[in-house]
């Protein structure tokens, strides 16, 4: 897995907040490093890396099959099942695919060992290379409810030692952020001035403290007048690792799904001290640890 | 009651922003917030009411009484959630346990039991006519999407038997709580924005609505970040035969309402008269 400490995580609790923003432009210019999309939902890093070489691996999950030859009616399935995920029709179990959780008790449980376990496709991995970045995405398909077995195949994945490793988070605090974070050594927390934002990034906030992750603010689309979001961390004593104006040219780069460190001097500028910051709190963290 | 639900694929797009702008124009007398995990339609919508707070018991985690634990090890052979590990005892990792009864149903020292969890709380805002549904998920809980099917069950069962309108706000993505509140709505309207992420967002949660029997209309939000993006948004609703509610500029007043508790229609601003229009052409399509 590669030095867990050099792992970051981008995470933000609101949607929109500037993610992918964050992590997509720490990872260019990273120069080598890796990019992981966990955001396996909605995935848009790949969008602005394009990466060339792209493999791709199916995620799958165990569904039960009933060998109906075999099936005595017991119903010990259908009784044992917690999702609901089985049930009783015309004297034999039927399976509901979309809410099982794979957890294979009906299996293992069947006292005539009727019931076996097929994969089923979820969704993919894709890698590929973008210049220096290695780019990971996990890609759900439409109609699957959770995406958590792709998160933890996508943080499972070996990569090259001793690179620095950025991880694009989906929106929220539920459990596929938790695992998406489960092994950084560093979390990022982006957050909007508005009290919206404030809202959804004291949950992220909350998160972190409780799995006990080093981490610090950057403040996105900061406009005149109130910063609601400014005053949270002030007031909490959170770092904030830096301040992205709102600005129309970074937007209608993004808007395009354009590298702004790529296409910009200014922004080059902008992302590189904020690296060089985050990069400070995470040897610092590193050395603390050890 | 015709439900509208407003969803967006894509995070930030204005779905809160522009749910509260439709509830305040329609004084709806129902209205719902289903985005459990990250919920914020009460912070304009409810500031001087007290809710009615019940918890919310998701799925039970399993508990391991470590005096009968003869550790033989097969719970943690059999999880597939990877959620119980060996230090000094057995012990289960409580965020990663869904509950699924394996490990209890397997010991043999019958040292396991599943245990009721709280893992969210539902809050309900009631008036003299409205009622306005909501919930958080505690973090790092899973399961949203039944949460989310509580929230709009009691939302519908506490509404006027008059109130012909429900607003309810989604969340993000498209999965389990994105599935749930689709589930019985009459229309989607999805808030678009004129990015490329934005764009291929918007094509995933369209997707996923159309396996579902409800209308579905779309409008874009801050249209003129990217004119040639709104063109491209155009161009797909025409092609897939979806209505276009309307489009909304971008507006920092938008930004000024929000952080003073206001929708964007209780101000004067472009953004807030842009989205009259909104509301008027879903309405139409809503109810026709």
């Amino acid at each position: 897995m590669g030095d867990k400490s050099a792992r970051i995580a981008v995470l933000s609790g609101k949607g929109g907040a500037g993610k992918t923003l964050v992590s997509v432009n720490l990872a260019f210019l990273s120069g080598e490093s890796v990019y992981i999309d966990c955001d396996v939902e909605d995935p848009n890093g790949h969008l602005f890396f394009k990466p060339d070489e792209v493999s791709k691996e199916a995620v799958t999950v165990k569904i039960p099959v009933v060998d109906e030859s075999l099936c005595n009616g017991c119903r010990t399935c259908v009784d044992f099942c917690k999702f609901d995920a089985l049930a009783f029709i015309k004297n034999r179990p039927y399976v509901f695919e979309n809410i099982c959780h794979s957890c294979g008790g009906c299996a293992l449980l069947c006292p005539e060992k009727a019931i076996w376990e097929k994969d089923k496709v979820i969704g993919e991995v894709q890698s590929g290379v973008s210049h220096d970045v290695i780019v990971s995405t996990g890609i759900m398909n439409i109609g699957e409810a959770s995406g958590v077995p792709i998160v933890k195949h996508l943080l499972n994945k070996d990569v090259p030692k001793d690179l620095p490793v950025f991880i694009d988070c989906p929106p929220g605090s539920s459990c596929i952020v938790m695992e998406s974070i489960r092994d950084v050594g560093f979390c990022i927390l982006v957050a909007e001035p508005t009290i919206f934002g404030v809202h959804n990034l004291s949950m992220v906030y909350d998160l972190v403290k409780l799995f006990a992750k080093p981490h610090g603010v950057v403040i996105n689309k900061c406009l005149f007048g109130k910063n609601p979001a400014e005053e949270f961390c002030i007031e909490k004593n959170i770092p904030i690792l830096g301040r992205i104006p709102f600005d129309p040219e970074l937007g209608a780069l993004n808007s395009d799904a354009k590298i702004a460190a790529r296409e910009s001097e200014r922004f080059r500028e902008l992302f590189g001290s904020l690296l060089e910051t985050v990069m400070k709190e995470v040897r610092h963290e590193t050395t603390v640890d050890s | 009651m015709k439900q509208l639900l407003i969803l967006s694929g894509k995070g930030g797009t204005g779905k809160t922003t522009i749910a509260s702008a439709f509830i305040a124009l329609s004084d709806a007398k129902a209205y719902a917030d289903c985005d459990v995990d990250a919920p914020n339609l009460h912070l304009i919508m409810a500031q001087d009411l007290e809710p009615e707070r019940t918890d919310y018991y998701g799925m039970p985690k399993a508990e391991i009484d470590t005096d009968k634990c003869t550790e033989c090890g097969l719970c943690k052979e059999t999880c597939r959630f990877d959620a119980i590990s060996k230090d000094e005892n057995f012990t289960v990792d409580f965020f990663a346990c869904e509950g699924c009864g394996v490990c209890e149903a397997i010991c043999p020292a019958n040292a396991i039991s599943l245990k009721p969890t709280v893992s969210g709380e539902l809050m309900l805002y009631v008036d003299s006519d409205r009622v306005f549904s909501t919930a958080q998920l505690r973090m790092g809980s899973g399961n949203s999407g039944l949460l989310v099917t509580e929230v709009k069950k009691r939302m519908k069962t506490a509404a006027r038997p008059d109130a012909d309108l429900a607003i309810i706000d989604g969340s993000p993505g498209i999965g389990c709580p994105v599935i749930a509140s689709i589930s019985g709505v009459d229309m989607v309207l999805v808030v678009a924005e004129p990015s490329v992420s934005g764009i291929s967002d918007m094509e995933r949660i369209i997707k996923t609505a159309e396996t579902f029997d409800t209308k579905i209309c779309v409008c874009i939000n801050k249209h003129d970040i990217n004119p040639a993006n709104t063109g491209r948004i155009e161009e797909f609703c025409r092609e897939r035969g979806l209505p276009l509610a309307g489009k909304i500029p971008f507006d920092p007043e938008a930004v000024t309402a929000v952080n003073n508790g206001q929708t964007i229609v209780d101000i004067d601003c472009p953004s807030g008269s842009a989205v009259k229009e909104v509301f008027r052409n879903t309405m139409e399509l809503l109810f026709a």
